[in-house]
């Protein structure tokens, strides 16, 4: 195993590597171990490249090495009463990874995970501004910086963010942050079917109260279905909008409040987390992103699933039977499946990620090529 | 500012490309008269100017996929343009150049509130897109000050920003998906009404790419409901160090505006002048504004303001009507054309770390009296993009030339503090020179090697954005390939 303590030593690994064409796989907390295909390859650890390089509170800013804990992150922020925005979910336990595997920022950005409030204040790839890697060539390159407006050249922050490793090595990423709310409250519904869960997100979310976080799940603990719009920002303002919403939906049924910070908190993490399908041991997990109102769609043509949706519905989480191939029941349905968890033979039979188009394909392919010439960084991870 | 040597060969073979083209557009649609390209000689960067060889404006993705098509044939080489608004000279031309302009492609395909979103011909205004959704109470949030001008295509090229970003973002995280088609006439859908990419992030590329990667003609976009209300606070210090630290408490207190916009003196001055909006005379004006309802505009103003109040302010002023909200932004918005009353000017757009806000502006003052031409700054300070404007007289030789090199020291500047070239108003041919001050060689080589993979051929507007001694070697490589072509071609006749 690699343990570069800097970004010298990861240009001198990876340089060396591509030297003697000999593959590397590269891993930061290992928390999102089994996301991707297995890559084979000298691991290479990120976690010796950790602490923060800058943390500006009053410029909204921060900068990081790659392979620090998100834990860390987490903690320096909350002193200052802000957060990183897309509330990066915790996948360790959906996985399959074990509850004590900690995420680095670095696996973060290489797999965009985002959570509920993605749809509110975007992705992971619309908080970061600034990425420092290193490319299969073994050069040490920086693209953005550490300011939210940049539009200085080709934007390959964007670029980098979501693509597992495979085009370079991160070694320094760099966010803008926002406030972490004063409040939060969750306004919930109970007992509506797929469609009109989806009806009552999609009326909130069109609504001009800033709901940060929509989510239905079809089969809570009490056996009932259960809708969950979040409200955030200062305390007035969310009493206010709370009431506001509740009038709102009120043709969908009933809503409740309920306003205890720590239990919004939690119930909100655990979304992101997908914990609804936590149970569902032995079945593959799929993530599927769709427009909203084609989420129950997706539930109908999965017949026999256990589905979440996050997102307003755009996001469906679906535990299926292992093996199942489940693209071939979405056709018709636009958007992208993505093989969460399975075992390494049905990741390879099925393809983890949904195939691109054949002409994206083909300039995906030649963009590998330029980034990492000897195909030696997580190679075959994407498929 | 120096354009590469436009090819002879390519103009000598005006007449037949131009055959070509007319044989998968209407006439009306190919423009190529001297009095009629004239048109389309620059954009808002008006100092630099070249007539291209014609003008082509299609009217169906089919069509500019057609003439691409014949352009990636003949090897010539083809300029995208919305509107024309560019600051940058992103849409300027050379004289063997085509322009490729959208401005026929202006419809609403799909719109949808239930998902939020709407789907539109590139060539569509920004403003006529919240003005398609609007009296449904929706808006498409980017909102560039050019809005009633420019073109979606020109905001997706520019990733441009807005007065309302510090909240909502720019056209990139308000960008969907798009469809495209590359410099070879193959068409692609990029993304669409769900969210993120399958896999590499290639719409995240593509935005912000100037017009140098593909010609984007549709693009699905974000839409949100209106806010239920909006207002502002003008708050006036008598140091920019007080009002910059001001800033940075409102942002650390966590209250996030909408907007917080600043104006040095020599700003405030002009746009008294012009708009007598009423502003006090203080060295620096913050307008910050905040949204919702009335008890929460309320809730935020009060904190806001009790900030401002720790800090002194000489003056501070809170609209109590819908006028005066709009006496208060008028000043702002008339800022460029203030300015222009009082004299020519060029308008600069770096980014600095809100942190080096004070120091910034002492160095730009120094810089100032240095080359002798006054500055005045605007700029929206939340997300510290700063637009320096430098007076100039046009008429006077040199003038330009030295406006330009202190232009480039503050640029420099931005970079040094640890900020960037542009904040939004993208690269062109005006921070081309400059990109080596930020990136390394290596840094400009791999953006480059992305356009390797989508142009090849180096066709699509190649003369902007990386320093043209950094292109030299892809772009003449095709200038060869044209050569050599344009040989056999009259060798085989
Ligand atoms: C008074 C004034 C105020 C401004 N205020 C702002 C502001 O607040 N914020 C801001 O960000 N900008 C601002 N701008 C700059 C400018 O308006 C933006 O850059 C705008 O997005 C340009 O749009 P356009 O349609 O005019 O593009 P054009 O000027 O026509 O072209 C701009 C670039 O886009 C490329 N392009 C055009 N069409 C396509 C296409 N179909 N496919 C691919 N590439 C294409 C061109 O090649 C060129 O590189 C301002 C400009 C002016 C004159």
């Amino acid at each position: 195993m690699y343990e570069p303590r800097d970004e010298d030593a990861v240009a001198s690994v990876i340089r060396d590597a591509a030297n003697a064409s000999k593959s590397l796989s590269i891993q930061g907390g290992a928390s999102r171990r089994g996301l991707g295909h297995d890559v084979a390859g000298a691991p290479v650890s990120l976690t010796g490249l950790s602490g923060i390089t800058l943390y500006e509170p009053g410029a909204l800013t921060l900068v990081v090495r790659a392979g620090t804990p998100l834990k860390e992150i987490k903690a320096a922020l909350a002193e200052e009463g802000q957060m990183l925005p897309f509330e990066p979910p915790c996948w360790a336990a959906i996985l399959g990874n074990g509850a004590h595997a900690e995420s680095t920022i670095g696996g973060v950005v290489a797999t965009n995970a985002s959570g509920p409030r993605r749809i509110h204040s975007g992705a992971c790839r619309d908080s970061l501004i600034g990425v420092r890697f290193v490319d299969g060539a073994g050069r040490i390159l920086k693209n953005g910086g550490r300011v939210m407006k940049n539009v200085t050249g080709y934007d390959l922050v964007k670029l980098m963010c979501g693509t597992h490793g495979t085009l370079g090595v991160l070694t320094e990423v760099s966010f803008k942050l926002l406030p972490k709310p004063e409040s939060q409250a969750t306004v919930s519904l109970t007992g509506l079917d797929n469609q009109q869960a989806v009806a009552a997100m999609s009326a909130a979310l069109g609504s001009p109260y800033n709901v940060s976080g929509a989510a239905h799940v079809p089969s809570a603990s009490d056996g009932q279905s259960r809708t969950c719009l979040r409200l955030e920002g200062l305390a007035q303002s969310v009493s206010y909008r709370a009431a506001e919403l509740m009038r709102q939906l009120d043709p969908f049924g009933s809503p409740q409040l309920d306003t205890d910070v720590d239990a919004v908190s939690r119930e909100w993490q655990s979304m992101g987390a997908a914990d609804a399908l936590a149970t569902e041991s032995g079945r593959d997990i799929w993530r599927i992103s769709v427009k909203p109102t084609d989420g129950p769609r997706v539930a109908a043509a999965l017949e026999g699933a256990t589905v979440f949706f996050d997102w307003g519905g755009g996001l469906v989480w679906a535990a299926v039977d292992a093996g199942t191939d489940v693209r071939s029941r979405l056709a018709g349905i636009d958007g992208h499946a993505t093989l969460f968890k399975a075992d390494t033979d049905n990741r390879q039979r099925l393809g983890v990620f949904h195939p691109e188009d054949p002409a994206i394909a083909r300039y995906s392919q030649r963009l590998k090529q330029e980034f990492d010439p000897s195909n030696i960084l997580n190679r075959g991870r994407m498929g | 500012m120096e354009m590469p040597v436009p090819s002879g060969q390519i103009i000598a073979r005006k007449s037949a490309i131009l055959d070509r083209f007319l044989k998968v557009l209407p006439a009306e649609a190919v423009i190529s008269e001297p009095a009629e390209t004239r048109v389309y000689e620059c954009d808002a960067l008006s100092a630099y100017r070249c007539p291209p060889m014609a003008a082509v404006l299609p009217s169906s993705t089919e069509e500019v996929a057609a003439i691409l098509r014949i352009c990636h044939e003949e090897g010539v080489p083809v300029v995208p343009r919305g509107s024309g608004t560019s600051l940058a000279g992103g849409a300027l031309p050379t004289a063997d150049a085509v322009i490729l302009g959208v401005s026929k492609l202006a419809d609403v395909l799909e719109t949808d509130y239930d998902n939020r979103y709407i789907r539109v011909q590139t060539g569509r205004t920004n403003l006529s897109v919240t003005g398609a959704v609007e009296q449904d109470d929706f808006f498409y949030a980017p909102d560039p000050s050019s809005q009633l001008a420019c073109a979606i295509a020109g905001n997706i090229a520019m990733n441009s920003g807005g007065a309302h970003c510090l909240k909502y973002g720019v056209t990139t995280n308000n960008l969907l998906g798009v469809t495209m088609v590359t410099m070879a006439g193959e068409i692609i859908e990029l993304g669409g009404a769900h969210l993120d990419a399958p896999g590499y992030d290639w719409l995240g590329v593509i935005c912000g790419s100037e017009g140098q990667l593909g010609v984007v003609t549709e693009a699905t976009l974000r839409i949100l409901r209106k806010p239920e209300g909006a207002r502002p606070v003008l708050i006036g210090y008598d140091s920019n160090e007080t009002a910059g630290a001001c800033v940075a408490d409102i942002i650390r207190a966590g209250v996030l505006p909408v907007a917080i916009e600043f104006m040095d003196r020599p700003c405030i001055e002009a746009c008294e002048a012009f708009a007598h909006a009423g502003y006090p005379q203080v060295e620096a004006l913050l307008i910050v504004e905040v949204e919702g309802s009335e008890a929460e505009i309320q809730e935020q103003l009060s904190r806001i303001i009790e900030i401002a109040n720790k800090h002194q302010p000489a003056e501070l002023r809170e609209s109590s009507s819908e006028e005066e909200s709009a006496l208060i932004w008028k000043g702002r918005k008339s800022a460029f054309g203030a300015m222009g009353q009082i004299s020519d000017y060029i308008c600069l757009d770096g980014t600095i770390p809100v942190s080096a806000l004070p120091e910034t502006l002492r160095r730009i003052g120094e810089l100032s009296n240095q080359y002798g031409l006054k500055v005045a700054n605007v700029f929206h300070a939340g997300d510290g993009n700063m637009h320096p404007l430098i007076l100039f007289d046009a008429n006077k030789p040199g003038d330009l030339e030295i406006c330009e090199a202190l232009g480039a020291e503050i640029l420099k500047l931005c970079v040094e503090v640890g900020g960037c070239l542009s904040g939004e108003h993208g690269v062109g041919v005006e921070k081309r020179d400059l990109m080596t001050a930020q990136y390394t060689d290596d840094d400009l080589d791999i953006q480059m090697q992305v356009k390797d993979v989508l142009d090849p051929q180096w066709l699509l507007n190649p003369a902007k954005v990386f320093p043209l001694a950094s292109s030299a070697s892809r772009r003449e490589a095709t200038t060869r390939d044209t050569a050599a072509r344009s040989d056999s071609a009259s060798a085989a006749a």
